[in-house]
Formats: C-alpha cells, sequence, structure tokens
C-alpha cells in the first residue's frame, strides 16, 4: 500500500498500529491477572495447558493443508522427537522436508 | 563472576537455539517484506516494533493485496491473542520484577522467551530479569538484524520452498509442543487443540484458528478434574 497519512506513509502507521496491538496483547494478559489475590486451581490449570494449546494450533493445521511430504515430515518429527533433544529434530526434519519434496512428494 | 552477570549469560546460553531456529525466519521476513512493497526501513522497523514472526508474516501477506488497515491490524492482534495468555502465565513468575522492568519483559515476550522462561521455572530456577534478558536480548539483536539482511539480500532466495524453508516454522513449533509433555493434561489438550485449530482452519478460516484452537485445549484442561491443582501448586 503506497501513499502518505499526516505526512508519514501508510505502511509505517500500520506497522505502529500492529506494534501497539502486539504489545497491549502482551502487558494485557498480567495486567487483568493480577486483580487475582490467589489463581483458582482452574485457572491455574488453563494457565497450563496454555503452550502446549497455543503452540498446537501452528502445527495441526500445516500438517493437513500441505502436500505429503509435510505431512510425512511432521509425523516422522512427531516420533521421533519424543525421542531425540529439540535441535536433533528440527535438523532431521529440515533434511526430511527438503529431501521429499525433491522427491517429488 | 557476580550472581547478575552469571545469570544474564545462562541467559544468552539459553537463547543459542533460539537465534539459530528464528535466523531462517529473520531472514525470510525481510525478503518477503521488499517482495510485498516495503521498504528495507520498514521492514526494519516492524521486526524492531512487533517482533512477532508469525504475525509479521501474515500482515506481510495482507500488504501485497489492497486490504484496509485497520483490517491489517486485527488480524496481527489475532495471530498475536496468543500472548494474552503468555502474558497471564508469565506473571505468576516474575513477581520479583519491579514494575518498570515487567513493562520491559513484555515488549520481548515471544513464543520462545515464553517456552524457555516455562522451562526454567519448571527446573526449579529463579526467574529473574538477568537471565530474561539475557535470553531475550540476543534473539532481539539478531532479529532486527536479519530482517534488514534478508531485505537486502532477498532477492538472492530464488525458492524459499526448495529448501524447505517455509517449512520450519511448524517443525519448530512441534518441536515446542513435545517439549511441554510432562504437565498434566499435556495429551489431550494438544488433541483438542489440534483438531480445534483443524476444524476453524476450515470454517471460520486463517489467522482466528489460532485462537479458536488454542481456546478449545484450554478448555479441556479446565473442565479435567483438578486432581493435581494442590500437588503442583509450587512447580506446575
Amino acid at each position: 500500500m503506497t501513499g502518505l497519512y499526516l505526512g508519514v506513509p501508510v505502511n509505517v502507521w500500520i506497522i505502529i498500529g500492529a506494534a501497539l496491538v502486539t504489545y497491549a496483547a502482551r502487558l494485557g494478559g498480567h495486567l487483568v491477572l493480577s486483580r487475582f489475590k490467589r489463581i483458582p486451581p482452574r485457572v491455574d490449570a488453563a494457565l497450563n495447558a496454555v503452550p502446549a494449546a497455543v503452540l498446537t494450533t501452528l502445527v495441526a493445521p500445516a500438517a493437513v493443508t500441505g502436500g505429503p511430504a509435510e505431512a510425512l515430515t511432521l509425523a516422522i518429527c512427531l516420533v521421533i522427537g519424543f525421542r531425540l533433544p529439540m535441535m536433533a529434530m528440527f535438523c532431521i526434519g529440515w533434511v526430511l522436508i527438503v529431501a521429499l519434496r525433491a522427491a517429488g512428494l | 563472576m557476580s550472581p547478575t552477570r552469571s545469570e544474564f549469560f545462562q541467559g544468552v546460553r539459553d537463547s543459542l537455539p533460539i537465534v539459530a531456529a528464528a535466523a531462517p525466519f529473520g531472514m525470510l521476513f525481510g525478503a518477503l517484506a521488499v517482495d510485498n512493497g516495503l521498504s528495507v526501513g520498514e521492514a526494519v522497523l516492524m521486526s524492531a516494533t512487533v517482533f512477532a514472526g508469525a504475525s509479521q508474516m501474515v500482515g506481510l501477506e495482507m500488504f501485497g493485496a489492497k486490504i484496509a488497515p485497520w483490517i491489517i491490524i486485527l488480524s496481527v492482534f489475532a495471530v498475536n491473542f496468543r500472548h494474552v495468555l503468555y502474558s497471564a502465565a508469565l506473571g505468576r513468575r516474575i513477581g520479583r520484577f519491579a514494575g518498570w522492568q515487567k513493562l520491559i519483559a513484555f515488549f520481548f515476550l515471544t513464543d520462545p522467551q515464553y517456552a524457555a522462561s516455562e522451562a526454567r521455572a519448571d527446573k526449579k530456577f529463579p526467574l529473574t530479569m538477568a537471565w530474561y534478558m539475557g535470553m531475550a536480548l540476543p534473539v532481539y539483536t539478531l532479529w532486527v538484524l536479519e530482517g534488514w539482511i534478508g531485505a537486502v539480500f532477498g532477492s538472492l532466495i530464488t525458492d524459499p520452498g526448495a529448501l524447505g524453508i517455509d517449512f520450519l516454522l511448524p517443525i519448530y513449533f512441534l518441536g515446542l509442543v513435545l517439549g511441554f509433555r510432562t504437565r498434566s493434561n499435556w495429551l489431550p489438550v494438544v488433541i483438542a487443540s489440534g483438531l480445534g485449530s483443524i476444524l476453524a482452519f476450515y470454517t471460520v478460516g486463517s489467522p482466528w484458528h489460532v485462537s479458536l484452537g488454542a481456546l478449545a485445549g484450554v478448555l479441556v484442561a479446565v473442565l479435567m478434574p483438578p486432581r493435581s491443582a494442590d500437588a503442583d501448586e509450587v512447580g506446575a
């Protein structure tokens, strides 16, 4: 998008807006929760589930919306990820996706 | 070495795998940004102020199309809404931070920063500002630098797909998910989030599948019997 608004490129305004809503999200959760004196058990259980819950949503659609190369790479990574350290799994996954795509899957 | 300096350098050491894993994305972002009509300066500005890779990529797709600015900003917020949850969860860990330190710390609260902070707390290490910034600053500095390098030299990557670069993010996130497998309710939460996000992806559409899928997983955790609530109050 081109053009100026108040002498500043519209793209820059969009970036500033994106930065502000991102910081608001990063600060806001804490500001709301710090109103609790003691965290109820179910809220605590919910918060403990957050990382796995969110990160899964960044993986699962990628497994079903790509082709066989993508699905197979993630499936193999899932299996070896239970046994190998993170970086080893990551490197094997990288080799797999390149090899499987090169093989035409 | 003073305890504070030692904590800082432990953070730096912990950041190294993340720096390595993020490098291709930092450069890919810069390259795609220029490809989608941003200037080199705007690409660097975005990496330096938003500092959230997936949402930056989503923003880029929309810069390329002629979409109203408020919709782009709303989409970035939707992708980054998960940080509300990170923020609430991390707030329990950084009680010892001063108020101004919290204001700074939350700016640097990326996915890997959050994951590493939780992992450190799980190992019963104190979560100090020195460790936190030791972790955050290398990731941030290199992220901005990589955005610039990518923007300048991006045209050299003619086929990111052949190099598998576009698919490194899901592999990396899968590794992070597996890293949390010792937590209570891990498997039901992951299954609910996975199915929920796929369902939302095909019905509501991207980027809302992130928030909706996560909500499904968190709901499952809330509805499970709270057997462990007392047991792991300290370290969970």
